[in-house]
Formats: structure tokens, sequence, C-alpha cells
């Protein structure tokens, strides 16, 4: 009896220590992706980044060298774009959401940004392509602007409702008690207090969109010149990256390396600034 | 707290009227300035959400009349011909997004119990960290580093042992490559492991503590508690978080574009080449020619929103009560 009861102590605990070291063999074999993707980058892109990558256009194929200047400046250029469409639409939507929470507009809109949340970028793409491309009649920078900021626009709602739904009541009131009015309290008590949230959502919002490659490519397509007009077509870095890597040529491949580096330690400063401002209590809404 | 804001919401409102009944035109000028501009925006959010619906299905009304219903079961890809079946699309997108499902579920699950359950507290943060971080890095560099890392090692290095193993299953038979179903699944499987798992752990946080407790109390091992305590009360989140991470896997485009070979072809074998409604897209698009061409691609793209929308909507009404519970919103 005893010995029996001993081997079952004896095989629940083994079941226990199998289990748990499962658990940490999954998180282990989770997390190896992260430092070979990272390694790679920092093994391939480093050895491949040099001057001429920053300062020079692509160069013709079948000719070494060259850099990816108009698609560093590109990127930035759709993603500053993006921002100055997306931001007010999402932060006014956002605080309409919070201000009005209960009613059936205010729960329609972050519903409607929910949804938009798991809209595919590459529909988007399309979206923008029907809306912007074809009417204009070309791929150009604004198009691609559009999509991203149609990305970008449901997150920054999310976030500023829920960052102005933080601010306590009293502060309103005592705002209001004042005397001040209504809008100015939302401006300068509401919204002032919830800055720092906004902020970070924004910032956020904005890397996830400067990694995107998908509503790009017949948006903003791509572009082996500086693009000297926001209704022409702009190189970006994550379609060039894309373009290089499919290519059949090793020193587009090696570009593409360099390309990824870039664009990630771009992605990932804004990740990690923010992350670093606000002690790593933020996440992404998704 | 509901009650608080209640009696607040009032207070404002008797305030207002208040305002409202002296002379205090400007402000109440302003007010309705301030009130309309939001208003405004959020209809411009909802509009958004409209017009992208409506501009798709008006998009897709060509290829809509031309194949009908047929579109979805045909498995005819031919522009030559002008003739398109969405098919091998969809049969791609369900495998790659399966196979992607089958490697994150058990690992995100992993994940999220070492998190809550196993990690001491000052490792937490830096896991935690580090998994939200792999949801951070660009989808087109995880497409780089599959094709020219991931791709061959699994060619090389696990699709012969498969064979070796299962080779009896249709699903492991014919020529071995480095672009394939079986790379795109993989990869899709690294990029929504982090969405799973952080939805996982927060499942797992808001299960009491007292619960926990009661089976430790009773001589439960930590597996058992588990069991017994954490899983249970949590089933509903966790699948949840595994429709949210299927809805992720179904419209991730480029990563899967650039290692799933983009053949228009069904074929049962993992090793061969595949497409996703995502990928043919990302693709074709630029390329297509005819109207007819690019309709059918919007038409597949409609079918992708219309997908990942029903998805996304069941996954929140899962996880949404769950997360309430937690302070999360």
């Amino acid at each position: 009896m005893t010995l029996t009861l001993q081997r079952h102590y004896q095989y629940r605990k083994a079941k226990n220590l199998v289990m748990m070291g499962l658990t940490i063999f999954a998180t282990v074999i989770t997390l190896t992706p992260l430092f070979l993707v990272l390694g790679y980058l920092l093994y391939k892109g480093a050895s491949s980044i040099n001057f001429a990558f920053f300062t020079r256009l692509p160069a013709p194929v079948g000719e070494t060298g060259g850099g990816m200047a108009n698609a560093i400046v590109g990127t930035f250029e759709l993603v500053i774009l993006a921002a100055l469409m997306g931001v007010p639409i999402g932060v006014g939507a956002g605080i309409y959401a919070a201000e009005h929470r209960g009613t059936k507009l205010a729960d329609a809109v972050r519903f409607a940004a929910d949804v938009m949340m798991g809209v595919p970028s590459i529909v988007v793409g399309i979206f923008a392509y029907a809306v912007v491309v074809r009417p204009m009649g070309g791929f150009s920078a604004i198009a691609g602007a559009v999509a991203l900021a149609t990305i970008m626009i449901p997150l920054v709602t999310r976030t500023t409702e829920e960052m102005v739904l933080l601010v306590p009541h009293e502060l309103r009131e005592a705002s209001l008690a004042l005397g001040v009015p209504r809008w100015r309290t939302t401006i300068s008590v509401v919204a002032r207090t919830a800055m720092g949230g906004i902020a970070t959502g924004v910032i956020l919002a904005t890397a996830r969109i400067a990694g995107e490659t998908a509503p790009l490519l017949f948006t903003a397509f791509g572009n082996h010149f500086w693009s000297t007009s926001l209704r022409g077509p702009v190189a970006s870095l994550p379609v060039q990256v894309y373009t290089y890597a499919i290519s059949p040529f090793a020193d587009w491949q090696r570009q593409a390396w360099a390309g990824a580096l870039v664009l990630t330690a771009i992605v990932l400063a804004l990740e990690l600034g923010v992350r670093a401002v606000t002690g790593g209590q933020t996440k992404a809404p998704r | 707290m509901a009650e608080q804001a209640q009696t607040a919401f009032h207070e404002t409102a008797v305030i207002r009227r208040e305002t409202r009944r002296g002379d205090f035109g400007g402000r109440l000028f302003g007010d309705r300035i301030f009130g309309l501009s939001t208003l405004g925006l959020a209809l411009v959010v909802l509009a958004l959400i409209i017009s992208l619906a409506v501009v798709l299905i008006q998009a897709s009304l060509p290829s809509l009349h031309q194949f009908g219903l047929h579109f979805l079961v045909s498995t005819d890809w031919d522009p030559v011909n002008d003739i398109y079946g969405a098919l091998p699309f969809i049969y791609g997108t369900a495998v790659s997004s399966a196979l992607a499902l089958a490697i994150a579920v058990p690992l995100s699950l992993g994940v999220a119990l070492c998190l809550s359950e196993l990690a001491p507290a000052w490792l937490k943060r830096p896991i935690a960290f580090l998994v939200e971080l792999l949801a951070a890095i660009p989808s087109v560099v995880y497409g780089l580093w599959a094709i020219f890392v991931l791709g061959p090692w699994l060619r090389d290095h696990v699709e012969p042992i498969l064979k070796g193993a299962l080779g009896f299953l249709p699903f492991f038979h014919g020529p071995r490559t480095s672009v394939s179903m079986f790379s795109a699944g993989v990869i899709l499987a690294v990029m929504v492991i982090p969405y799973i798992s952080s939805v996982c752990t927060d499942v797992f946080a808001v299960v009491p503590q007292s619960q926990r407790e009661a089976a430790l109390a009773l001589g439960a091992t930590k597996w058992e508690m588990v069991r017994l305590s954490v899983l249970p009360p949590s089933i509903s989140g966790v699948v949840g978080a595994i429709i949210l991470g299927l809805g992720r896997a179904l419209g991730e485009t480029i990563a899967v574009a650039m290692v799933i070979g983009n053949s228009p072809n069904i074929s049962f074998s993992l090793f061969a080449p595949a497409a996703t409604l995502a990928s043919v897209i990302a693709n074709e698009f630029a390329e297509a020619t005819t109207n007819m061409y690019q309709s059918a691609l919007i038409e597949l793209g409609l079918v992708l929103m219309a997908l990942a929308i029903v998805l996304n909507v069941m996954a929140r009404l899962l996880v949404v009560g769950v997360r309430r519970r937690a302070g999360v919103h």
C-alpha cells in the first residue's frame, strides 16, 4: 500500500517536472527566432552597410554598389504624411468616444476601430488603390500615405480613448467648477493629462506603420530615383527590402539585409524609446 | 465605479444646463465648434470602415457577376484566358494558418503558463518584453530571414526527419523545397505566437489567486494546480486568443508571399509551393493588366476581409469579458 502510494507520488512529481519543464522549453523555443533574426540582421546587415548605403541611389541592375537613400527618405516622407492625416482623426475620434461613452455613436466608433484593426493590411492597400490610385491615374506617395493612415487611425483612436478614460472625473469637475468651458476643459485639462499616453500610442502606431510593406506595394509602389512629387510613386524601405530580397542578384540580396537592419533599427528605436520613457508599462493595442 | 461615473456625468450635465441658462453665448459657441469637430472626426472613422467594405464590393462586382459563387470553389486561376477561381488560395490560406496554429498554440500556452505560473517576478518583465519584441519586428524582415535562413534550414534538417517518420502521409510526399507551404506555416507561427501568448497571459492572470491556493492546499502539484484551477476558467479566453491568432495568420501577407512559392495549385504535400489569398494579391495586383484580373484579385481581398472581420469580432467577444475583469481595456 505505502509502496504504491509512494510510486504514485513519484509519478505525480515527475509529471509536474515534465510539464513545467515543457513550459520553459516552449519559452526558449519561442525566443530563439527572435535572437536568430536579430543576430542575422546584425551579422549580414552590418557587413553590408556602408556610407554609400545612406547617401546613394540604387545602382542599376548588374552594377554593384549604390544605396537606399531615396527609400530611407521615402519611408520618413510616407510615415510623416500618414501621421499628419491619421493622428488628428484618431485623436479626435478617440476623444469623442471617451467623452460620450455610453452613447450609441461612441460604441459604434469603438466597434468600428476594433473591426478595422482586424482588417489585413493588404486589404487596406486595395482600398487605397481603389480610392486614390485609380482616380489619380497612377501610383503616388499620397496613396501610400492614405493606406498607412487607414491602418494608423484605429490604433490611435483606441489608445486615445483608453487614455482619456483614465483621467479622473474630479479633474474635469474642478475645471468646470472654475467656470472653464467644456471644450477648454477637454483640451487643456483632460487631453493634457492624457497627453503622455496618447503620445505613446501615436509613436507605437507610427512604429507599426513604418514597417508595413503590403499596403504600399500598389499604392506608393517604388521608385529607383528621388521622388519629386507627392503625386508620383515613392520608394520606401520595406518595399525596397522586399523587392531586393526576392531578386536573383547577390548584390541586391546583400543590400536587402542592410535595408532590413536599418528598418528594424528605426522600428525598434521607436518602440524601445517609448518603453524606456514610460517604464515598459505600455502595450500596443491589437 | 460605474455609479460614480454616472453621478459625475449627471453633475456635468447639470453644470451644462446652468451654463446654458446664463449669458455665456461665447463659450457655448466654443463648445459647439469643438463638439462638432470631434463628432466629425468620429464619423470619419465610421465612414472609413463602411467605405472600405463598399469600395471592395464595388470593385469586385465585375468578377462577382462573371463567376458568381462558382468563384469560391473553382480551382482555375488562368490570367491568360481571364478565368479565375479562388479555391487554391482559400486552401493555401487555410492550410498555412492551420499549420501555424498547430505550432503556435502549444508554444504560446507554454510561454503564457511559464509567465503566469512559473517565472520568478524578476524574470517576468524581461521575458514578456522579449515576446512583445517578436511582434514588433516588421513582417518583411521575417520574410527576408525566412528566405535565406529558415527555409533552407527546414529543407535540409527538418523536412528529411518528417519525411522519414511520417513519409507515408500524403502531406509529406514529394521533393523538398525551401519555398513551400511548410516554410510559410513555420514563419507564420513565429509571427502569431506573441499575439496568442500575450492574450493567454492576461487570461491566466485573471484567475483568482485563492483558486490556485485552494488547489495547492489540497496537495496538488503545480501542474495539477494549473489543470484544476487555471485552465478550466480560462477556456473561453484561450479560445478567443487562438481565434485572434488565426485572424492574424490569415491576413499576414509579405512574409508569407516571400516564402510560400506562389503557385496557384493545390498540392497535398506541405513541401510543395502554394499561395494564400493575401500572397497572391501582393504578387499579382500591380501586374494585373485586365479589368477582370484586377477585379478577381479584389474579390479575393473581399473574401479575406470578411474572414478576418468575422474571426476578429468573435475573438473580441470571447476575450473582452476576461480583459475587463483584468482591468485591461
